[in-house]
């Protein structure tokens, strides 16, 4: 819920420039450090996988880095130079890794995803040895949407209703009920499959449905959503809630004509989050939903699958073709996820306040560029930069970057004091 | 207020037709009777449900808990049926996953949180910021997938390096293998704790790295130009300004990646093949989590053995919520309040 933090006043500066003495460092020591370690690898010590051949170059690479540097600069520099790399190092790998999860999910699941019957029909007719143009994932698909659909039937009106309470009607109650959201949070997720096993079909005699499923995964989504819906609700401005108490409103029509209104973007972002969440679990709907290879699309009776645990099944299997019917799978799931994120960031853009918000930093970064384009001569290090805006004006050389921006509600947006205040 | 309110009490000999501040009640209409009694009854719903939840598992764990009586927490076996069963095995095998995950995990978020906040180009940062958010929501079986068909096949040789340069700790040596017979199987090395750690490391880097990013972007601007003021490089005023700022963050962060890492079931189950004593070598074929027993025995327990597999569940879920809390107290006490 970044989002919606309070905007500050204050911008930070941007610590930029390059020279070409840094490029050529950086070059150099990379060069010398791949031709080293291809040097090392072929000539003195069996370096065989690719593994280890990144790994030692980005060793030598560093430790040439240093000494290049520390030739012209002192130690101070010489260690900020050293952290720069490595954290663009570590957050490449990271990124790097990421992306090719996605990539490789894809590109497994490649030779499944160009048949149409693989979206439209179900296994029921397609044994583990059939090609890939037979059988498909359409009750997969439709068992999720099912699922999903009265997953959110409960936890929407519950999780709304629920946000909504924790901040109307604050008190001890609340916040024993806000604590017990908030433990819920760490229950893990085959846990409450089991609970559910144990309860509705076990205990109730209800049957391994899609019922089970979706109820498996509702109390896995409830927490997650009166959690990040609280925290939009907070976020309200109290000027907004008393101006409507003042002209006379009472507590229901300012929630329903002032405080979701003004948060509707941030609910369904929300909502949509969870939803995201909810969609991808596998564990509790291991546990409750039972394995089908058939569609079925009444949640009452008889097993469901969903997506996730259609792609468990599939990759148990040894053969080549079921497995790559569980990449094409996870693919499909991976785009449903990254549709609903999507739709989240589009809604959640669009929130009024984020908009002025941004418009407001937009004229700052431009107001800033006027004033830096006049003042500073040409391409200078950051901090000489900074320093001799400092040395030269004290007051009027920048008097934009500092201009104060209140008069918005976004600026009142903190509710609650603050935990320094309240300790 | 409460002194305005009370003036007129200390000072009985006012005029009569004086101002009088009138007391302020509030009688709320009808419909707000029924609205709020609404929300209350949402709010004793989930309060019902979530603590039915917590109390149910209690209770049915209970049959297996009271015959186990303290062995439970020291037996290494999950033979329910003969009276034979406990977690110590399970739960230092949760642990050690768990382990290994945070400690590969944390370097590198700490890495993508401050590449984010400190370094990257603000045109890109919005849109890193959503590729981390979105990491964070891909479903763990996709993870398990990359583990199983990708990583466990090319990360043997690391394993292998590992256990013979630091053979010297005990966690990394691996019971059977030998290391000097070229032709060794390096299936000592396959479905170990290792792996399934690196996997759940790779799904909660990106929710660390959240955590921590929102943190460090919210050290006060002014303390960092005092830095870069005095002179201080990047890096000078990264440690000196928005590392100890973020100190409770990222303690906090990392706190809730290990909820997470010791929750995690699909990844975990597809990769480790479950062994029921306590496997130290971390690099070893075989191990086990509370999460995965539960995902491979639920469906042939007897009822009794479904309530000790409850009681397995309840171990777990008393570990992550203590963890869970902690890692919320520390980052509401820390200087950079509740981030999330």
């Amino acid at each position: 819920m970044a989002d919606l933090a309070p905007a500050r006043g204050e911008v930070r500066r941007q610590l930029t420039g390059l020279r070409i003495s840094d490029l050529l460092n950086l070059c150099g020591a990379g060069a010398a450090a791949v031709a080293l370690t291809a040097l090392i690898s072929s000539q003195l010590a069996p370096v065989t996988s690719p593994l280890g051949f990144v790994a030692l170059a980005a060793a030598i690479f560093l430790a040439l880095y240093a000494l290049l540097v520390s030739l012209a600069e002192r130690g101070v520099a010489v260690r900020d130079r050293l952290v720069t790399v490595m954290v663009h190092g570590l957050a490449f790998t990271v990124l790097a890794v990421l992306v090719f999860i996605v990539v490789f999910t894809f590109a497994r699941g490649a030779a499944a995803l160009p048949h149409l019957n693989f979206f439209t029909d179900d296994m029921a007719k397609a044994g583990p040895l059939d090609p890939l143009d037979v059988g498909g994932i359409a009750h997969a698909i439709v068992g999720t949407l099912i699922q999903i659909t009265i997953a959110l039937v409960i936890t929407i009106p519950l999780g709304l209703l629920t946000a909504v309470f924790l901040t109307e009607m604050p008190g001890r109650f609340a916040r024993l009920v806000r604590t017990v959201v908030e433990a819920m949070t760490a229950l893990p997720s085959i846990v409450a499959g089991l609970f559910v096993y144990a309860t509705l079909v076990l205990a109730l005699g209800v049957p391994k449905s899609g019922v089970a499923a979706a109820t498996a995964i509702s109390i896995m989504m409830l927490p997650i959503m009166i959690r990040s819906a609280d925290v939009v609700l907070r976020l309200v401005p109290g000027t907004l809630k008393e101006a409507s108490y003042a002209l006379g409103a009472g507590q229901f029509r300012t929630v329903r004509q002032v405080v979701l209104p003004t948060t509707r973007s941030g609910l369904t972002t929300a909502v949509i989050l969870a939803t995201a969440r909810g969609i991808g679990e596998t564990s509790p709907v291991l546990l409750t939903s039972g394995f089908t290879a058939a569609m079925n699309s009444d949640p009452t009776s008889g097993p469901m699958v969903s997506l996730p645990l259609a792609i468990f099944q599939f990759v148990k299997s040894p053969e080549p073709t079921m497995v790559a019917r569980g990449f094409g799978t996870a693919a499909v799931l991976m785009l449903l996820v990254l549709a609903l994120f999507v739709v989240a960031r589009v809604i959640g853009g669009s929130n009024p306040l984020k908009k002025d918000e941004r418009r407001r930093a937009k004229e700052q970064a431009r107001a800033r560029r006027r004033t830096s384009r006049s003042k500073r001569p040409a391409r200078l290090s950051s901090l000489s930069a900074l320093a001799r805006e400092h040395a030269a004006a004290p007051g009027g050389s920048t008097p934009v970057k500092h201009t104060p921006v209140e008069h918005t509600p976004v600026e009142h947006l903190p509710l609650e004091p603050s935990p320094q205040e309240q300790s | 207020m409460s002194a305005t309110m009370q003036a007129p009490r200390v000072q009985p000999e006012v005029p009569r037709d004086a101002d009088v501040p009138r007391p302020i009640g509030t009688r709320r209409s009808l419909g707000d009777r029924v609205f709020r009694a609404v929300l209350l009854c949402g709010g004793v719903a989930v309060l019902a449900i979530m603590g039915f939840v917590g109390i149910f598992l209690f209770l049915r764990a209970w049959d297996a808990l009271s015959q186990a009586g303290w062995d439970f927490l020291t037996t290494q076996a999950w033979e329910p049926d003969s009276g034979n069963f406990g977690i110590a095995a399970i739960l230092v095998g949760t642990i050690l996953i768990a382990t290994v995950a945070v400690v590969v995990a944390v370097p590198f978020a700490v890495g993508v949180a401050l590449y984010i906040s400190e370094y990257a180009p603000p045109r890109l940062r919005q849109s890193l910021i959503s590729i981390v958010d979105l990491m964070a929501a891909i479903p763990s079986v996709v993870f398990g997938l990359w583990g199983f068909f990708f990583l466990q096949g090319h990360i043997t040789g690391l394993a292998r390096w590992l256990s013979t340069t630091f053979d010297w700790f005990p966690p990394f040596q691996v019971p059977g293998s030998d290391p000097d017979d070229p032709l060794a199987t390096a299936t000592v090395y396959t479905s170990s704790t290792f792996i399934a750690g690196l996997v759940v490391a790779m799904m909660i880097t990106p929710v660390i790295a959240s955590i921590m990013r929102e943190v460090f972007t919210q050290a006060p601007v002014g303390e960092r130009e005092g830095a870069l003021a005095l002179g201080a490089t990047r890096w000078g005023m990264i440690r000196r300004v928005v590392l100890p700022y973020g100190k409770g963050g990222m303690i906090g962060g990392t706190m809730l990646g290990l909820g997470r890492a010791l929750g995690e079931t699909i990844a975990v189950y597809m990769i480790i093949s479950p062994v029921f004593a306590i496997q130290w070598h971390v690099l070893a074929n075989g191990g086990s989590s509370v999460s995965s027993l539960i995902a491979l025995r639920y469906g042939e327990s007897t009822p009794f053995g479904m309530s000790a597999l409850m009681a397995a569940g309840l171990a777990l879920f008393l570990m992550t919520l203590a963890i869970n809390f902690g890692a919320s107290s520390v980052v509401a006490r820390s200087r950079s309040g509740a981030s999330s």
